[in-house]
């Protein structure tokens, strides 16, 4: 063997080690419970596909927000896969920041997915990301407090039955709050809840021409709803209190009601970790009569970054983290309960899902209920029911929940909190060049 | 009589400082605790007996592999602290015995760096970051982590030097000593308590570091920090989890302060009592 021919050989075979060698695609994700458990189900992609390896990155959610903003806005490329939420997916695929997912492979089904969550991450009829579990948000009551109140829950309650059960329920020696809101400021958090019930008071974040609409009586009515109730049937330092800390408290029986995700069905009526789990009810976001009801509509999707070098890759596992093979991997491996919910019709029609998860009927009209599209009663600009899909609204969102977290704290009125917030969201839009 | 009040003074001094000790440790101590609790204990409000169960031990290492960012932290903190004190030695070595009229002012440029948010410049270094190739890297993230940090390691280090009589350099200097045997031979030795006070505050405020590690890293290079970060979560209750992440996270850190405790004092206060 000469030194040529050595030489090409060892060439031909580092060439190959090179091809042989597994991608590894690095996942972007956040700490939600059906995001861990897909981190221990993935043996199963990796078997079925053994030229790629997994590496995850696990961060709190606005962390992760801000660095996959800034990954991708840099093209930095440290990412194969993102899970994002409904918020950014159409500001992102508008900035051409997310490849279209055309490649999900022939069984995957996208006629499963459910319109209303599959309509919120499609843009020009290309989807952008892929939902891994959906969400809308309901009310959850505890069934013997409502009955010991001498009330029944509609399957559709008014704000005017929820005040009314909440102060009946309410017996602040026994440690019992009426109702549990979220209070903490954050465009995810009080305003999250309190945008959506905007909506069923006929409220809107701007008008047709991005005015601002906080001077308005609709919003007026809305917080001065909310302050009042949460300071009659509320928990003491409510306006610190976001969805974890309502859950504890819920999940502790501290809470008669408790509006919010309807994710957390699974948590307040599971027994290893709810005090209440046999006890609880479930009932749609409620209403004023003015045809919207205040529940949201939010997806963690897997979305595939347009600076990656392994899109490919990446597809395929976002098929698989999305696909119905996922839903009945778990269900096989952890239970029917535990299936991410609210993102395919298949889910809801299995008779053993509906017999294992007593929440899915309410979850499943609560999510059919939302449109993102007219989330409200008036005509709107934007897309979003809880949010509105601007880059400015993280901002502006979070500016204006303060004002209201500061109102329900008592530190001050709803009246200036309103016309702060009226006067910061101008001044924001104005700048923005929204309005002229 | 005297001898009965000052008696009485040191109790009292005694027993505020370990009330002000337990104030400050607390926090500490309660995640310690509550690491030790289950899930539905830690949300059962304030509890200072727990269960004992391990389980979010075993959870926290099941679902992440704890070995792979503490050696990243190990890496990062004692790299960068060599890095800085390579540099900072002969810099403050030059400004305190060599000052010019421009000193003071160097100086103070320096540390107002430190006042600088660090947001404010994420961008830029992002970029850089990424142009050169260091994103997610050990080598990248332990240049951050030392100019971060050498700004506070020249300060300190400039006032244990300037507390070292100029005579004793000088007789050294008459004696025949290079300029590097000088600062080998007779000014580290003299200054050995500050500068392992300021290694040892270095390496802490390295561990501990966590806007820049958090966000210059993804899985290779990502330290102790990105592992808690990855156990808070929007919608899910892992206070205990995050506990005993955190407990883990801060352990070796707090293990080497402890028995490093004696350095760490007698530096901080080199040169306060004359």
């Amino acid at each position: 063997m000469n030194l040529k021919t050595f030489l090409l050989g060892t060439c031909s075979a580092v060439v190959i080690a090179g091809l042989a060698q597994a991608e590894t695609l690095t996942i972007a994700t956040v700490n939600n419970g059906d995001m861990v458990r897909m981190q221990t189900l993935t043996d199963d992609f990796t078997k079925a596909n053994p030229d790629i390896q997994l590496e995850w990155v696990t961060l709190e959610e606005n962390v992760l927000r801000e660095r996959v903003t800034t990954d991708i806005a840099t093209k930095g490329g440290q990412y194969d896969v993102l899970t994002i939420g409904t918020y950014e997916v159409p500001i992102w695929a508008k900035q051409g920041w997310l490849l279209p997912l055309d490649n999900l492979g022939a069984d995957y089904d996208v006629d499963d997915l459910l319109p209303a969550i599959r309509s919120g991450l499609t843009m020009d009829n290309k989807l952008y990301a892929a939902p891994f579990y959906g969400e809308s948000s309901m009310v959850m009551y505890r069934k013997d407090l409502m009955e010991k109140a001498g009330l029944t829950m509609p399957d559709a309650p008014t704000w005017e039955f929820i005040g009314d059960a909440a102060r009946k329920m309410t017996d602040r020696a026994a440690g019992i709050n009426g109702i549990c809101l979220r209070g903490k400021a954050g465009w995810g958090e009080n305003m999250a809840f309190l945008t959506a019930t905007s909506n069923a008071f006929g409220a809107r974040w701007f008008d047709e021409n991005w005015k601002p609409q906080f001077d308005q009586p609709e919003w007026k009515n809305t917080l001065d709803m909310y302050v009042k109730l949460m300071n009659d049937a509320g928990p003491q330092g409510a306006s610190s209190n976001g969805f974890n800390e309502n859950l504890a408290l819920f999940q502790q029986g501290k809470c008669g009601m408790w509006i919010d995700a309807t994710v957390a069905a699974s948590f307040v009526t599971n027994p290893k970790d709810s005090t209440v789990a046999d006890k609880v009810g479930f009932a749609l976001a409620p209403d004023t009569g003015l045809g919207k009801r205040g529940n949201w509509l939010w997806a963690w999707s897997l979305g595939v970054p347009a600076g990656t070098q392994k899109a490919e890759a990446a597809q395929k596992f976002v098929s698989w983290a999305t696909s119905k093979h996922y839903a009945d991997l778990v269900a096989e491996k952890e239970g029917w309960a535990n299936v991410p919910p609210g993102t395919r019709s298949s889910l809801y029609a299995n008779p053993e899902y509906q017999k294992a998860a007593p929440f899915a009927k309410m979850t499943l009209e609560s999510i059919n209920a939302a449109d993102p599209t007219k989330p409200t009663v008036k005509p709107v600009p934007y897309v979003g029911v809880q949010f509105v899909a601007i880059p400015e609204f993280q901002g502006l969102g979070t500016t204006v929940g303060q004002l209201f977290s500061a109102a329900l704290a008592g530190q001050m009125t709803v009246d200036d909190a309103l016309a702060q917030a009226q006067q910061v969201t101008t001044r924001e839009m104005t700048r923005g060049g929204y309005i002229k | 009589m005297a001898r009965a009040v000052s008696t009485r003074r040191t109790a009292v001094f005694t027993i505020a400082a370990w009330i002000i000790a337990l104030v400050i440790f607390f926090p500490i101590l309660y995640t310690i605790i509550t690491s030790f609790k289950s899930e539905t204990e830690a949300i059962q409000g304030f509890n200072l007996i727990p269960s004992g169960t391990v389980e979010s031990y075993v959870a926290v290492q099941s679902q992440s592999n704890y070995f792979k960012p503490f050696m990243n932290s190990v890496i990062l903190s004692v790299g960068s602290t060599i890095l800085a004190l390579l540099i900072a030695v002969p810099s403050a070595w030059s400004m305190a015995f060599s000052p010019t009229n421009k000193t003071k002012d160097i100086l103070m440029w320096m540390l107002s760096t430190k006042m600088m948010p660090a947001v404010a410049v994420l961008v830029p270094i992002y970029l850089l970051f990424r142009d050169f190739g260091l994103l997610d890297s050990r080598i990248g993230l332990t240049a951050m982590l030392t100019m971060i940090n050498l700004p506070i390691v020249i300060w300190m280090l400039y006032t244990y030097f300037r507390e070292i009589p100029g005579e004793i350099l000088e007789a050294a200097r008459m004696d025949g000593a290079s300029l590097w045997g000088e600062i080998i031979y007779v000014l580290t030795p003299m200054a050995v308590p500050g500068i392992a006070s300021t290694m040892l505050l270095n390496i802490i405020l390295a561990w501990n570091e966590a806007f820049w590690t958090i966000r210059l890293t993804t899985t290779d290079a990502a330290p102790l920090t990105a592992f808690i970060a990855s156990f808070s979560s929007p919608q899910g209750l892992f206070w205990a989890k995050l506990s005993a992440a955190s407990t883990l996270a801060i352990a070796p850190i707090l293990i080497m302060g402890w028995f490093s405790q004696k350095q760490l004092v007698r530096g901080l206060t080199f040169g306060a009592v004359k």
